[in-house]
């Protein structure tokens, strides 16, 4: 199977490392080869998590730049930050509310306008589905679960090889059971936004 | 039942790659454990810890690396399976037993562990611990995947009981950190119990001993070669070509992958190294006859290179061998697969053109996202005071290995120096004696433990003259809260532990000038600071107060958030000089996340118009 690339951006706290975890669980139930790795050293922190997530018939574990298939982004200036991993073949997909790191509190630096960021990835990728996650998280009935409403709009665009059922099937072992109608709600709430992006 | 002690052999599980080690160590039945946390091997010693507690296996947290390897190489001398993990800089810690070690041996299986991070994603230098393999003459074996790792492990065992020595066993980072899909084995019933036999002879390394035991080392060096040039860990994939890779570790996986990309596996042959000490001599002798010229891809140092370069010599091959060059493979850092595809095409001059990059000159400047003490975090408060209290001081601050590093940052901007682990103290004795400036150097409460408590015997014995604050924040907080010897085991819900005073430490060394603060009352705080900076001899402050995540997890956290009133007339003190991550500007005006903040109440102390108050149970911010 040819390799399929996917990289996760987020803030700590965000839960970037979750999402991957349901998406190796959700290969190991279609019995897909996967490999992950995650740079995480301060991310309680306030820093950022990234991970890398390769499909199929590969061996390496991370992921160059110019060489994602998707990227993944929880907060937008942190997508933005990223756009070394992508090509003009890769897909972007983002949240658009923004969490201003605390340099910008301080006013040691400018948040990027987030309809400029947007025009920004759109041109240089192949395309972009950039929505509120937050909102549909609080929608879901917990802001934790932006990272399952992102996952639901990732198995839309269908390039990833994991099937939605296997990724919710992932999502019951896998995530907390006091959590995890949220989190299925939440999911079908991101693949239905992206399906509107379409 | 935790997951890494199901008995299914034949099970798939996603495991992350430390998680497949712990793993590796259970099936194998290893029976005693230790470690000193240290990323990125902190995850495996969390396995041990865990699993620990409803299996037979013994696990400790050791003060430090040097302790936990005393305590599996004694438990490897009495004949039961030990393994003792750390990062790559605690191999130094540990090196002095290391060495020795290696003349004494085992009797059980013991593999040592070491964590390498070329990046240094988490570390204060990427040094290439391979060499310690070179410089103790013991075994060293590497992975290069996930699943690979946990096998490796069972196997390292096995090749250690079979030459009497300990075997290092060698990741970085992108194993540690990686998950990937293991198939589990047969769990071992581990020998739980040994017992040690009386041999001073061969065990109390009195010179006299030690000459013979070298001979025996050099003896096991050259059994170690031959299983070397046996192992099923230095394989060679594809049979073709005449054009050679020769690599280690994760590099491995990056070739493999480059060479199917660029198309050229009837080219190439890769001869992949997994048992790195002694190198197998006859497999790279025989690889190289083979081949037109080589390419050696390794992290790191070119330990590889050098060796085959030397072996070449030896069979008299004259045949192009590269690795670390300007135009090839650096020492730095860590590789990725396109730099080894790139570097690939270029050495064997295939062409590529590697993937183009998004031209990204017309984004604007991102803001940073630097790490941050939390909000509500302790170390800010002592920091804050100790930078009042010294106003005007042109203090030197040497400061140590934890979160609270993370001051080297303004606006606290109170970190000068650091080399290691515990170097706070030992350099506070040297830069007092060599200026006259006012030395406060900072030091966490494990890593007090760790290798703080010998300069400080040192400074009261040698009398110099500096302050040293002990930040006590109740746990090891920057590798995930794990536990050392000052805190109260039943926070875990265990008995049976001790537990040791840093307050009865200090004052039992000597220390003449000792005072206990608690951080968040400022004025008390800074007046009780500029005391103990105004002694002349050595001083210590311990400043006591949990770590805020780490009592939230205990459900110990008991502040209520704060917010800005009407009286504030945007001093900005609060922003400026605590950079408390709550803080946020909004219309000009400063604001608190009541989300984030953990009513320490600092800010409400420092505030010259006394605006920053609790939050009143029905307003919202």
């Amino acid at each position: 199977m040819q390799p399929k690339r996917l990289i996760i951006v987020a803030v700590g706290g965000q839960g970037n490392l979750l999402a991957s975890k349901v998406l190796g669980e959700a290969a190991l139930l279609a019995d897909i080869p996967v490999r992950m790795s995650e740079i995480h050293g301060m991310a309680q922190r306030g820093g950022v998590v990234e991970s890398a997530v390769v499909f199929g018939d590969a061996d390496s574990t991370i992921i160059s730049d110019a060489e994602a298939d998707v990227l993944l982004g929880f907060e937008p200036s942190e997508t933005l930050r990223a756009l070394n991993k992508c090509n003009a073949d890769t897909v972007v997909i983002t949240n658009t509310a923004p969490l201003p790191p605390f340099t910008v509190a301080i006013g040691k630096g400018t948040y990027p306008d987030i309809g400029t960021l947007q025009e920004l990835i759109r041109n240089k990728t192949a395309r972009l589905i950039a929505f509120d996650a937050q909102a549909l998280a609080k929608q879901a009935g917990n802001i934790m679960s932006l990272n399952m409403v992102l996952l639901g709009s990732l198995i839309q665009t269908g390039i990833m090889p994991v099937s939605a059922d296997n990724v919710k099937e992932a999502i019951r072992t896998s995530t907390k059971k006091t959590f995890v109608d949220i989190n299925i709600k939440a999911f079908e709430l991101g693949f239905e936004a992206a399906e509107k992006a379409a | 039942m935790h997951k890494l002690l199901t008995q299914n052999p034949g099970q798939k599980m996603l495991l992350l790659g430390n998680e497949a080690i712990a793993r590796g160590a259970i099936e194998a039945g290893v029976a005693v454990a230790s470690t000193y946390p240290g990323t990125p091997s902190s995850e495996i010693s969390l396995q041990f810890f865990q699993t620990s507690q409803e299996s037979d296996l013994y696990f400790e947290y050791s003060t430090n690396e040097k302790v936990a390897m005393e305590v599996a190489a004694a438990a490897a001398n009495s004949g039961v399976r030990s393994m003792c993990v750390m990062k790559h800089v605690g191999v130094n810690v540990a090196a002095d037993a290391l060495m020795t070690l290696a003349y004494v041996g085992v009797k059980g299986g013991m593999v040592v562990l070491s964590a390498d991070d070329p990046y240094m994603f988490s570390s204060q230098n990427e040094q290439d611990n391979r060499f310690y393999a070179k410089l103790s003459g013991l075994p060293m074996v590497e992975p290069s995947s996930v699943e690979e790792a946990k096998d490796m492990v069972g196997y390292a065992f096995e090749i250690s009981e079979k030459l009497q020595e300990p075997v290092l066993f060698r990741t970085t980072t992108r194993i540690n950190h990686s998950s990937a899909i293991v198939q589990l084995g047969e769990i071992k019933t581990p020998k739980t119990k040994g017992d040690f036999v009386k041999d001073p002879f061969n065990l109390v390394t009195v010179p006299a001993v030690s000459r013979k035991l070298h001979v025996k080392l050099l003896e096991n060096i050259e059994k170690a070669q031959e299983i070397s040039d046996t192992s099923q860990y230095n394989f060679i994939k594809g049979d073709a070509g005449k054009w050679g890779i020769i690599c280690n570790g994760v590099s491995y996986n990056y070739a493999s992958d480059a060479i199917k990309e660029l198309d050229i596996e009837d080219k190439v042959k890769i001869l992949r190294v997994g048992f790195s000490y002694p190198l197998p001599a006859k497999i790279i002798k025989a690889f190289l006859k083979e081949c037109e010229k080589v390419l050696v891809i390794e992290e790191g140092e070119p330990y590889m290179e050098e060796s085959v370069k030397a072996f070449a010599q030896e069979d008299g091959l004259t045949l192009p061998i590269r690795g670390k060059a300007k135009d090839l493979f650096s020492r730095l850092y860590e590789f990725d697969p396109a730099r080894v595809r790139e570097n690939i095409a270029k050495f064997f001059e295939i062409p590529y053109m590697p993937p183009a990059l998004p031209d990204i000159s017309d984004v604007p400047e991102i803001p940073q996202r630097p790490p941050n003490l939390c909000a509500g975090c302790s170390h800010r408060a002592t920091y804050y005071e100790v930078k009042k209290a010294a106003e005007g001081l042109g203090t030197i601050y040497p400061t140590d290995i934890g979160c609270y590093t993370l001051s080297v940052l303004p606006p606290l901007s109170t970190a000068d120096f650091l080399l290691c682990m515990g170097s706070s103290v030992g350099t506070g004795c040297g830069f007092s004696a060599a200026t006259d400036k006012k030395v406060i150097s900072f030091i966490g409460d494990s890593t007090f433990f760790h290798s703080g408590i010998p300069g400080l015997v040192n400074a009261v014995f040698n009398n110099h003259n500096f302050t040293l604050v002990i930040l006590d924040n109740s746990t090891t907080a920057m590798t995930g809260h794990q536990p050392h010897p000052g805190v109260d085991m039943g926070d875990f819900n265990l008995t049976g532990y001790g537990r040791v005073s840093i307050e009865k430490v200090v004052r039992a060394i000597g220390v003449p000038h000792v005072t206990v603060i608690r951080p968040f009352r400022v004025g008390k705080s800074i007046a009780a600071i500029k005391e103990a900076i105004d002694y002349k001899g050595v001083s210590v402050i311990i400043s006591q107060e949990a770590c805020v995540l780490y009592a939230r997890s205990l459900n110990k956290a008991r502040g209520k958030p704060f917010h800005i009133s009407e009286k504030c007339k945007d001093h900005r003190d609060c922003v400026n000089e605590l950079a408390c991550p709550a803080f946020y500007i909004e219309g000009e005006r400063v604001h608190i996340n009541a989300d984030l903040c953990t009513g320490c109440a600092i800010c409400a102390q420092i505030c010259p118009e006394k605006a920053i108050v609790p939050v009143r149970s029905k307003e919202k911010n």
